[in-house]
């Protein structure tokens, strides 16, 4: 780790923080509020073409044949392309690249990519498309993960051994004797099912090829330098021959992650006709695209002494993973890989299988790969605590793993504020006065987790910074920073803005942030794993104090006093020691100019080396790692069986809040996003393959009445290596969510509800099924009526 | 964004005009309300009309008004919005107003209108679905098939009403002033109006249009709710729609009524209901109890298929669930729809 990478979490100058710890509107506020933003959809270029996609009517098929003739010959039909003319493979994981734009002789789920068209307009797009004749040989269809681990034939990749995408079992000491040794041991089987992002703005992309050869693609993409590599590869087009820009983002949430289908038939489309393409997936499409979050068969075991502390975890994990890999082989290990804090594991065991399955491909969603195995491990964590006759937070407390410390599976821990989320929940919630004491059908439940602040794995190995900045000084006192991280509404170009700011001593509005256009943007590796604020932020310290070097350097200069009395605070320059000496930052800039020449900076971060010294070691390896403790206060309508979630208390650990409204408001989400998974949303595939109800209406994303009431806590534990101390906040508050949630059902019904999504039906049928232990629940003394 | 198909588009702005054209257009033509049932299932290719005729001109089709005998008559064009805060509506059948104010989400309930949710298409899990999915699933019998996905080797479409006022219109005795240029203008009762055809499942003429729709006065001790299951607290069309009617003399039940909607492809009244309520006292074990008797009637007499989303086996449950709490509320303090 070099220098550049650590720059201590102190203020820039002696004074304290002006901008950094404030409130700050997001930079691109103003303008989705008003409708001025421009999202890739709103693109229009002089003579561009409509794109439409051919998909799979089928969940496994060979192709017999494709017969595009017809569709050709329509009027207004520029062009028809299929997997033939875009055969090369891409995958965002260099060692699993099993993706075509568009099927190459066989197609694996419904919804498929099978041919694109270019038209006039959409409507000549669509018809051309029905007349695409296509001749599958219909093969069995891979719908379960067993029934894919169990049958190999007809394999779903014929590359590949079996259907396994992935297996991952790593052993970190003795567990089976430790669990042998503990004083009690719970054993359980857990499900979680398939979720989806639903973004409001579905995928979409522009491409222009410019007279001299140079392809554009605008893409509604939060990963732009993986979109331009992998365009260069499957267009066969020098990288410097292709630019990529992501417009205004209408979410993303993971699921526009990887290089998708669009991009490489827009581009190859634009190619063959010359003239601009644009394709925007509809509503069904999206769901199709998927990339959601994996369902997940957990078993778990778990070992524990009589003072509750934790003696070992098994885990064994069977992993639907849809058609293709995407992100699955991180999946894989994420799901074992995250579990190992904020608790201490003396031993642990993981034991994940990745399987294909012909349905939609899963990916990242917001707490990529953990967020399921955390649902499981804090309902098992609870089962231990009620074993043991002790309170579910103690038992919590007792194996915090400590600060600065390292996990049974060699990741370093850092900066930890986790027993400080957890007293903030525990003292909001009423913990003591009301859990298990709240009338019958009313009741709470606590659950923690962690996350990652990125990894080291840079997704290709390279020995290049993960993040690079770029800043130019104007002599009007602006300053302009590009940057290749990706603003996918998480707000990391406002993030960017208040560091420019504090550090160059400027009003937040005198900074612009130019963000994810390969063109002018130094390389980041994009918005996913909760990496942009850790190392953008640090990468762009980094080129502010290069630059504010020769500022100072040259106002000092000019005054002829010491360097060190010189401060830059929202727009001006003062000598601390002589109040006479004053300018403003614009002066300082061209002071600066006149002595250095041009002024401008660049910055850099990697991460330390890190992660345990086996194969995958460093997955999942995190320069620090961010904290969340979650209470939940359910009601449970026991005639109806519906689960209300009234309110949820969530405290996040984020380092530093560089700006409370943004982590505000990603706690928000995440909290509201995770209570829609535990009782309503279900990506689900029907018994032919196809998706139960690829649409709005058939997929209920909760509405502003099904939301929970929330209260957050911002708890900064102040790394030492994050840019002022910063961390994450955009995807671990959403992980204890959920088995908060199911914990808190327990207090109130008296009923474990380990398959996830908890449906009305389904706390109906345990209700019956446990009438027993519901009977004896409902006898509970009710000491604190509400 | 899914396309619709193409079309061209009349506004007449009279209703004789609006009248004159949907009989010119004979079997090409669909007239369109507020377009927000219709427009989806054009994009769904679930009909293929030529021609829309808009309503939305046509003056003489909304508003408001109480006739001298105290009864409501609503014009077809009315947003239900309206319908459900209108203050002679919410005094004189507050299970309409209920019904009404809790169709869709806000937007849609400002543009959805009482005559286009009376002529609400049936739905069906398997047909409100793209030309896409619908073709990858095989067409069905309501469009484009031959066989129903929801009763195997079904030989009839039951696609689901699922109109949340046809079951308090039914309770409140409800009637449509239908009229057509070939026909002139008819009555016909709410109650008489469905057939058992998923299809479709009314049984208006083509060239026929909702005019009004007519609530007669109820009578003094009128009381009203609506229950509605589904799946959140807006947007969701129902799984299991509940009207009630009870009127009182004094505490006691002098008569009583319930309909059901989202069972099958009519909407259903449940049989004896009236019996067993009346003579009960509110607020006495004998209403109580008489109350258990009809929800316990409705759990045997209502059989919900697997036709639109939810757990068929689950709405079934929630039948007696629904209501019970839905006649309760009538004659508590319900303001508020059961949901
Ligand atoms: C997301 C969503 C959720 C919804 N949820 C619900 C729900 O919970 N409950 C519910 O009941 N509905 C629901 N709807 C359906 C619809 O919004 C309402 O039923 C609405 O009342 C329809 O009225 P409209 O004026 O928009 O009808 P339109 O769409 O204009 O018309 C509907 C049908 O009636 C015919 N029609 C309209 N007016 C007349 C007339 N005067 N005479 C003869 N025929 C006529 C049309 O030709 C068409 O076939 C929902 C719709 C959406 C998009
Ligand atoms: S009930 Fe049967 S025929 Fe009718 S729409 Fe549904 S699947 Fe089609």
């Amino acid at each position: 780790m070099a220098a550049r990478d650590l720059h201590g979490p102190n203020p820039p100058w002696a004074k304290g923080f002006s901008v950094v710890g404030q409130p700050q509107r997001k930079v691109d506020g103003l303008s989705k509020a008003t409708g001025e933003a421009v999202y890739t959809d709103d693109i229009a270029l002089p003579g561009m073409l409509h794109a439409k996609t051919l998909r799979s009517p089928l969940p496994h098929a060979r192709i017999k044949s494709i017969d595009v003739s017809k569709a050709l010959a329509l009027p207004g039909v520029h062009a028809v392309i299929t997997g033939r003319d875009l055969p090369e493979r891409y995958g965002v994981i260099p060692w699993t690249q099993d993706e075509t734009a568009l099927a190459v002789d066989k197609v694996r789920f419904v919804g498929d990519p099978v041919a694109a068209v270019a038209a006039l307009d959409e409507d000549t797009a669509v018809r051309a498309l029905e007349l695409i004749a296509v001749e599958y040989e219909p093969l069995h269809a891979f719908l379960e993960p067993e029934d894919a681990l169990r049958q190999v034939e007809p394999k779903i990749h014929e590359d590949k051994k079996n259907n396994v995408s992935k297996h991952v079992l790593l052993d970190f000491g003795d567990v089976d004797a430790a669990i042998a040794g503990a004083d009690v041991t719970v054993e359980g089987e857990f499900g979680f099912h398939s979720t989806t992002h639903a973004p409001i703005e579905p995928h979409c992309a522009v491409a222009r090829v410019s007279p001299d050869g140079v392809l554009t693609v605008w893409s509604a993409t939060q990963i732009t330098h993986y979109v331009h590599r992998a365009l260069a590869k499957v267009l066969a087009l020098p990288e410097q021959q292709i630019r990529v820009i992501q417009p205004c983002l209408g979410g993303a949430f993971g699921g526009k992650s990887d290089p998708f289908s669009l991009e490489f038939c827009v581009a190859k489309l634009a190619l063959i006709t010359g003239r601009p393409v644009k394709m925007l997936y509809t509503r069904e499409e999206v769901f199709y695209t998927h990339r959601g979050r994996h369902a997940m068969k957990l078993r778990y075991r778990t070992g524990a002494k009589k003072d509750g502390r934790l003696t070992g975890v098994d885990a064994k994990i069977l992993i639907d993973g849809g058609a293709y890999s995407s992100f699955g082989l991180v999946t894989t290990y994420y799901s074992g890989q995250l579990l190992t804090g904020p608790y201490d594991f003396p031993t642990y065991r993981f034991d994940s299988t990745r399987v294909f399955t012909n349905k939609p491909p899963c990916g990242p969603k917001r707490g990529h790969g953990s967020v399921q195995p955390r649902f499981a491990f804090e309902v098992q964590l609870d089962e231990v605590a009620e074993a043991l006759g002790l309170d579910p937070i103690a038992i919590r407390r007792k194996n915090f793993q400590g600060t600065h410390t390292q996990t049974v599976n060699g990741q370093r821990i850092t900066s930890n504020g986790f027993l400080e989320c957890l007293a903030a929940v525990e003292a909001a919630s009423g913990w003591k006065e009301r859990r298990a004491k709240l009338p019958y059908g009313r009741g709470l439940g606590v659950a923690g987790s962690m996350y990652i602040s990125g990894t080291n794995y840079p997704v290709y190995p390279n020995e290049m910074p993960q993040a690079g900045v770029q800043l130019k000084v104007d002599r009007s006192g602006l300053v302009t920073a590009f940057t290749g991280g990706n603003d996918i509404g998480q707000g990391s170009s406002s993030v960017v803005r208040s560091i420019v700011a504090e550090e160059l001593g400027l009003l937040p509005e005198h900074v612009r942030v130019v963000a994810a256009d390969t063109d002018l943007c130094p390389v980041d590796l994009g918005a996913y794993s909760s990496r942009v604020t850790f190392m953008v932020g640090n990468a762009t310290i980094d080129a502010c104090r290069k630059l504010r070097a020769k500022i100072v350097e040259s106002v000092a200069a000019k005054w002829e006093v010491d360097p060190a009395r010189i401060v830059m605070a929202l727009g001006e320059v003062v000598d601390l020691d002589d109040v006479t000496h004053r300018l403003s930052v614009r002066e300082a800039f061209h002071l600066a100019e006149a002595r250095h020449d041009t002024l401008g900076s660049t910055g850099a971060y990697n991460t330390p080396e890190l992660g345990g010294k086996y194969r995958g070691g460093t997955i999942g390896a995190s320069p620090a790692y961010s904290f969340t403790a979650h209470v939940a206060d359910v009601r449970v309508d026991v005639e109806t069986g519906r689960i209300h979630v009234d309110k949820i208390w969530v405290a996040h650990d984020c380092g530093r809040a560089l700006n409370p409204t943004l982590v505000a408001g990603q706690m928000d989400g995440s909290v509201y996003m995770g209570a829609a998974e535990t009782v309503m949303e279900n990506h689900a595939v029907s018994a032919r393959g196809l998706h139960t109800g690829p649409s709005l209406l058939d997929y209920p994303i909760p509405t502003t009445l099904d939301t929970p009431e929330i209260e957050s806590w911002i708890v900064e534990s102040i790394d030492p290596e994050g840019p002022y101390g910063a961390k994450e906040a955009g995807e671990g508050p959403l992980h204890s969510a959920i088995p908060a949630i199911a914990n808190a059902v327990y207090d109130a019904i008296g009923i474990r509800l380990r398959e996830l999504p908890f449906t009305p039906a389904k706390v109906l049928r345990a209700l019956g099924e446990q009438a027993e232990r519901v009977e004896s629940r409902r006898q509970r003394p009710v000491q604190a009526a509400e | 964004m899914l396309r619709l198909p193409q079309f061209s588009v009349e506004t007449p702005s009279t209703l004789e005009a609006a009248l004159g054209l949907l009989a010119d257009h004979a079997g090409r033509a669909l007239p369109v309300a507020g377009g927000t049932d219709l427009l989806p299932n054009l994009k769904h290719r679930l009909a293929e009309p030529e021609v829309l005729i808009s309503l939305a001109d046509v003056g003489e089709l909304r508003g408001i008004s109480v006739g001298a005998d105290g009864a409501l008559s609503i014009g077809a064009m009315t947003p239900l919005d309206q319908v459900a805060n209108h203050p002679e509506v919410l005094a004189r059948a507050p299970a309409l107003a209920q019904a009404a104010g809790i169709v869709a989400s806000p937007q849609i309930r400002r543009m959805g209108t009482l005559g286009g949710n009376v002529m609400l298409d049936t739905r069906c899990r398997y047909i409100n679905q793209t030309h896409f999915w619908r073709k990858a699933l095989g067409f069905c019998l309501k469009k484009d098939g031959t066989v129903c996905h929801v009763v195997a080797g079904g030989q009839k479409c039951v696609a689901a009403a699922s109109n949340d006022t046809a079951p308090a219109l039914m309770t409140l005795g409800g009637e449509l002033v239908l009229r057509s240029k070939a026909g002139g203008e008819r009555r016909m009762k709410v109650d008489d109006l469905w057939k058992t055809d998923g299809i479709f499942n009314k049984k208006t003429r083509l060239d026929e249009l909702v005019v009004s729709v007519h609530v007669p006065a109820q009578r003094p001790g009128h009381r009203g709710a609506y229950g509605k299951l589904r799946e959140r607290e807006s947007f969701d069309f129902p799984q299991l729609g509940i009207a009630v009617r009870i009127d009182l003399d004094g505490r006691e039940v002098a008569d009583a009524d319930v309909a059901l909607v989202a069972l099958q492809a009519r909407p259903l009244h449940l049989k004896d209901v009236a019996d067993t309520l009346r003579g009960t006292t509110v607020g006495e074990t004998s209403f109580r109890d008489a109350v258990d008797k009809v929800a316990e009637r409705a759990h045997q007499q209502c059989h919900p298929l697997p036709n639109i989303p939810g757990d068929a086996d689950y709405r079934r449950e929630m039948v007696p669930v629904y209501v019970r709490r839905t006649l309760l509320s009538a004659v508590g303090l319900g303001q508020r729809p059961v949901s």
